[in-house]
C-alpha cells in the first residue's frame, strides 16, 4: 500500500518538476521575445503555412474532381488517396531528399537544405490529407446537390467549383487539420532541411535538438510555445468560421 | 421544344423494373398531372422526362423546334439551396444560362418581387423556412423562362398555407405560357391544378384522360381502386 | 460573390510571390556537413561568426552522423566535410570525392558511469582495463550503435581490450542507434556506463547520477579533419568559398578561435593542424 502511494506520488512530482521548469522556460522565452525563438517560430509558420497553401491549391480541386467525376479507376484513386493520408513523414523526407540531392534527378535546383525543400516535403505530406478529406465532404454534399445542379444545367467542372464554395466551412476545418499535421511533424523537415541553425531550424526540429542535448526544460518550453501557437491559430479560425456560418447558414 | 415523345421507355435499377414500356406524348397546352400510388414510378418518370436519368431502353426526344438551349426547369420535393443569399441563388441559375451579371441581378430581384420574397432577397437562402425555400425554388426555375416546368410533389412537405401559396404561383407561371407537368398524391390538388391526368401503376401508364373524366368515369380498375383509396396514396 | 472570389485569388497570388521572394536572398554561403556531437558542443556557434565577420561568407552546418555526413558529401549536397573519422576520411579522399584532408583539432572521449560504479572502474587511467572490468561484471553499458565516429571509436576500444563485442554482448550491452545526447539520456535513466565525447558531456544537462569515471588515456583522443568536396566530381561545389573556410580553420587565427572555445572554463578542442600523423 505504501509502495503504491509512493509510486503515485513520484509519478506526479517528478514530471511536475520538469513541467514546471518547462513552463518557466517558455514564459521567459515569450516575455523576452528571445530572438532565436522568434526566428524559429516565424520560420515554422512560414514553412507550414506555405505548404498548406500549396497543398490546398492541389488538394481541394483534386478532391472536388474525384468527388464529382466519373472515370475508370475512380474507386482505386479514392482508396489510394485515403491511404496516402498515412504517409510517414520520415519516408516523405527521405524520398524528397533523394529527389533533391545533387546526385538525384532534381539536384540542379540546389534547394536541398533550404526552407524551399521543407515546403516541398510538407506539401507532399499534406496534399493527400486535404484531397482525401475534401473528397469525402464534397461527395456527401454532392448527394444532396446533384439533381438540382444538373437540373440547372451545371456541368461537372462548374458543379465541382460550386460545391467547393458551398462546403467552404467544412473545408476550412480540413485545411486547419492539414496545417496542424505540418506544424507538428519533424521527420520530413529534419531530413530535407538539415536543421541548420538560423536557416532551416523550425520548432519541431529545435525541440528534437534540445532533447538530444539533454536540455529537457528548454525542449518542453519550445513544445509549449508550439502547442500554444497551433491552439491560437485554431481558435482564431474557428471564431471566423462561426461568425461567417451564422451569417450564411 | 414540345412535344416530348416517349417511345417504349423502360427504366431498370437495382434489378427492379421501375418504369415499364411507357409510350406517351407531352404536348403544349394542358396542365399535365401524373398520378399514381406509392412506388408507381412517378418520380422516376419525371426525371426521365427532364433528362436527369437515361432510359434503360426506349427513346425520349423533344420533337419540336429547338433554338438554342432546351429551356426546361424542375422543382423538387425538397428544395436545394446554395449557401448564399436568395437573390444569389437565382442569379446562379441565370449565370449558367449565359445571362450578363447586370441583367442577372435585375431579373433575379424582379422574380423575387413577383413571388413575394422581395423582403428576404439578401438573406441566406438556407435559413429560410420550408415554404419560403420552395417559393424561392419556383422563382429560380421561373427566372430561367422555361418552356416546360416539371414539379415533383412540390407541396408534399409544406403546411396548407404554404401549399396554397405554391399553387397560386404555379398558376401565375402557367399564365405566362409555361407548360406545367406535375406529380402529386393529393387528389384535391390534382383536381385544382390539372387539366389532364396520366395515371401510373407499377411502372405502366394505365390511363390517360381529362381530369373530369378520370375522377367521374375512370376507365381502369386500378384507377377506380386508387380514387376510392384502396391503393396506397403516396 | 464575384468580388469575394477575385479578392481570394489576389491574396493567394500575393502570398505565393511573398514566399518565393523571401527565399531569394543573395548572400554568399557554403554548406558544411559535420557531426551532431560537434554541433551540440557549441563550437560552431563560437567560431563561425568570426569567420563570417572576416570574410562575409555564411557557413551553414548540417549536423548528421559521421556516416551520413560523408555520404551526403559523396552525393555533392555539401561543399565541405568536417568530421572525426580519420580512416573513413582518408578513404573518402582516396576514392576521389574529396580534394585533400587537413587535420584541424582533437577532442577526447571520456568514460562516464553511475556514481555507484558497480564495475569499480572510477579513477582509472586505462580505458581497456576499465572495459574489461565492465564486461566481467556485466554492468549496464550503453552504446550509440549508429555507426557514428563515436560508435566506431567505442568498437575499436573494445577490440583493443581484446573483446569481440559483437560476439560477447549480453543483455548488459544496450545498442540504441541514436545520437550522443539521446544515448546519454538513456544512460542516465538506467544508470549505465557510456563512452561520450567531452564536449557533449560538458553541455549535457540531464546528468542525474552520472559522472566521469575514466579519462586521459591517449587512446581516447578523437582527431578531426576538414575536406573540400571534389569539384571535379561535382561541378557546382563552391570551391573558392569552401577553400577559404578551410584555409581559415587551419590558419593561426582559426586555430586560436578553436582553442578559445570554453565551457565552464574548460577547453574542449585542441587545435593540431600541422602535427605529424594527425
Amino acid at each position: 500500500m505504501c509502495y503504491a502511494l509512493d509510486y503515485v506520488l513520484k509519478s506526479i512530482t517528478y514530471p511536475m518538476n520538469e513541467i514546471l521548469a518547462a513552463v518557466a522556460e517558455a514564459g521567459r522565452m515569450i516575455a523576452q521575445f528571445d530572438a532565436a525563438v522568434v526566428d524559429i517560430v516565424l520560420l515554422s509558420l512560414r514553412v507550414s503555412l506555405t505548404a498548406v497553401l500549396f497543398a490546398s491549391l492541389i488538394g481541394l480541386p483534386l478532391g472536388a474532381v474525384i468527388a464529382v467525376g466519373w472515370f475508370p479507376g475512380r474507386r482505386v484513386s479514392i482508396v489510394l488517396l485515403n491511404a496516402l493520408m498515412g504517409l510517414p513523414p520520415v519516408v516523405v523526407g527521405l524520398f524528397v531528399y533523394l529527389m533533391l540531392s545533387r546526385a538525384g534527378p532534381l539536384g540542379q535546383f540546389g534547394i536541398l537544405f533550404t526552407p524551399a525543400a521543407m515546403i516541398v516535403a510538407q506539401t507532399i505530406l499534406i496534399a493527400p490529407i486535404v484531397a482525401a478529406l475534401s473528397r469525402q465532404v464534397i461527395e456527401d454534399a454532392w448527394q444532396e446537390y446533384r439533381e438540382q445542379l444538373c437540373s440547372l444545367g451545371a456541368g461537372p467542372a462548374r458543379s465541382a467549383l460550386t460545391l467547393l464554395w458551398d462546403t467552404r466551412f467544412s473545408l476550412v476545418t480540413i485545411v486547419l487539420a492539414g496545417f496542424g499535421r505540418a506544424a507538428a511533424e519533424v521527420g520530413a523537415v529534419i531530413i530535407v532541411g538539415g536543421n541548420i541553425d538560423g536557416v532551416t531550424r523550425v520548432m519541431t526540429t529545435a525541440i528534437a535538438l534540445e532533447t538530444s542535448k539533454g536540455d529537457l526544460p528548454l525542449a518542453l518550453g519550445l513544445g509549449i510555445i508550439l502547442i500554444t501557437l497551433v491552439l491560437t491559430l485554431n481558435a482564431a479560425a474557428y471564431w471566423v468560421k462561426e461568425s461567417a456560418q451564422r451569417r450564411y447558414g | 421544344m414540345l412535344p416530348l415523345v416517349l417511345e417504349q421507355v423502360s427504366f431498370v435499377a437495382g434489378g427492379k423494373l421501375i418504369v415499364d414500356r411507357v409510350s406517351m406524348e407531352i404536348v403544349e397546352g394542358p396542365r399535365t398531372v401524373i398520378l399514381g400510388p406509392n412506388g408507381a414510378g412517378k418520380s422516376v418518370l419525371m426525371r426521365l422526362c427532364h433528362g436527369l436519368l437515361a432510359p434503360t431502353s426506349g427513346t425520349i426526344a423533344w420533337r419540336g423546334a429547338v433554338n438554342g438551349r432546351l429551356r426546361q426547369a424542375m422543382v423538387f420535393q425538397r428544395p436545394v439551396m446554395l449557401r448564399r443569399s436568395a437573390v444569389a441563388n437565382i442569379a446562379y441559375g441565370l449565370k449558367l444560362n449565359g445571362v450578363s451579371p447586370r441583367e442577372r441581378e435585375l431579373r433575379a430581384r424582379d422574380v423575387l418581387e413577383a413571388v413575394g420574397l422581395a423582403g428576404i432577397a439578401d438573406r441566406p437562402a438556407r435559413v429560410l423556412s420550408g415554404g419560403e425555400q420552395q417559393r424561392l425554388a419556383l422563382a429560380r426555375a421561373w427566372a430561367l423562362g422555361p418552356e416546360v416546368l416539371f414539379l415533383d410533389e412540390p407541396t408534399a412537405n409544406l403546411d396548407p398555407r404554404a401549399s396554397r401559396d405554391i399553387e397560386t404561383l404555379i398558376g401565375q407561371i402557367r399564365a405566362g405560357g409555361t407548360k406545367i407537368v406535375m406529380t402529386t398524391h393529393n387528389l384535391g390538388q390534382a383536381k385544382r391544378l390539372g387539366d389532364e391526368i396520366l395515371f401510373l401503376n407499377e411502372g405502366r401508364l394505365v390511363e390517360r384522360t381529362s381530369v373530369d373524366r378520370f375522377f367521374t368515369q375512370p376507365a381502369s380498375a386500378e384507377a377506380e381502386a386508387f380514387i376510392r383509396g384502396e391503393l396506397p396514396w403516396n | 460573390m464575384e468580388l469575394n472570389r477575385r479578392r481570394l485569388l489576389g491574396m493567394v497570388f500575393s502570398a505565393l510571390a511573398l514566399a518565393a521572394a523571401s527565399s531569394a536572398l543573395a548572400q554568399k554561403f557554403i554548406t558544411v556537413s559535420s557531426t551532431t556531437s560537434t554541433e551540440n558542443s557549441g563550437l560552431f556557434k563560437h567560431i563561425l561568426p568570426m569567420f563570417e565577420k572576416k570574410t562575409g561568407i555564411e557557413v551553414r552546418v548540417v549536423a548528421l552522423g559521421t556516416g551520413q555526413a560523408l555520404d551526403t558529401a559523396r552525393r555533392g549536397d555539401v561543399d565541405v566535410v568536417f568530421v572525426h573519422a580519420k580512416t573513413a576520411e582518408e578513404k573518402f579522399v582516396g576514392e576521389g570525392y574529396g580534394v585533400k584532408r587537413y587535420p584541424v583539432m582533437y577532442n577526447d572521449f571520456v568514460l562516464v558511469g553511475p556514481k555507484s560504479d558497480p564495475a569499480k572502474v572510477a579513477g582509472g587511467k586505462d580505458i581497456t582495463a576499465a572495459l574489461k572490468k565492465i564486461r566481467a561484471s556485466s554492468a549496464p553499458f550503453v552504446s550509440r550503435g549508429d555507426k557514428s565516429g563515436t560508435h566506431m571509436a567505442e568498437i575499436r576500444l573494445w577490440k583493443a581490450a581484446g573483446i569481440d563485442i559483437a560476439a560477447s554482448k549480453g543483455r548488459w550491452y544496450r545498442e540504441l542507434g541514436q545520437g550522443m545526447g539521446a544515448s546519454l539520456n538513456t544512460a542516465s535513466s538506467m544508470n549505465g556506463y557510456i563512452l561520450t565525447d567531452r564536449g557533449t558531456w560538458i553541455s549535457f544537462k540531464n546528468r542525474d547520477d552520472l559522472k566521469i569515471v575514466v579519462e586521459g588515456d591517449k587512446r581516447l583522443f578523437n582527431q578531426y579533419g576538414v575536406i573540400l568536396v571534389n569539384p571535379a566530381k561535382h561541378k557546382h561545389v563552391k570551391k573558392d568559398l569552401g577553400q577559404a573556410f578551410i584555409d581559415w580553420v587551419v590558419s593561426p587565427e582559426g586555430q586560436q578561435a578553436i582553442a578559445g572555445y570554453r565551457i565552464g572554463g574548460e577547453q574542449l578542442f585542441f587545435p593540431n593542424t600541422g602535427h605529424e600523423g594527425a
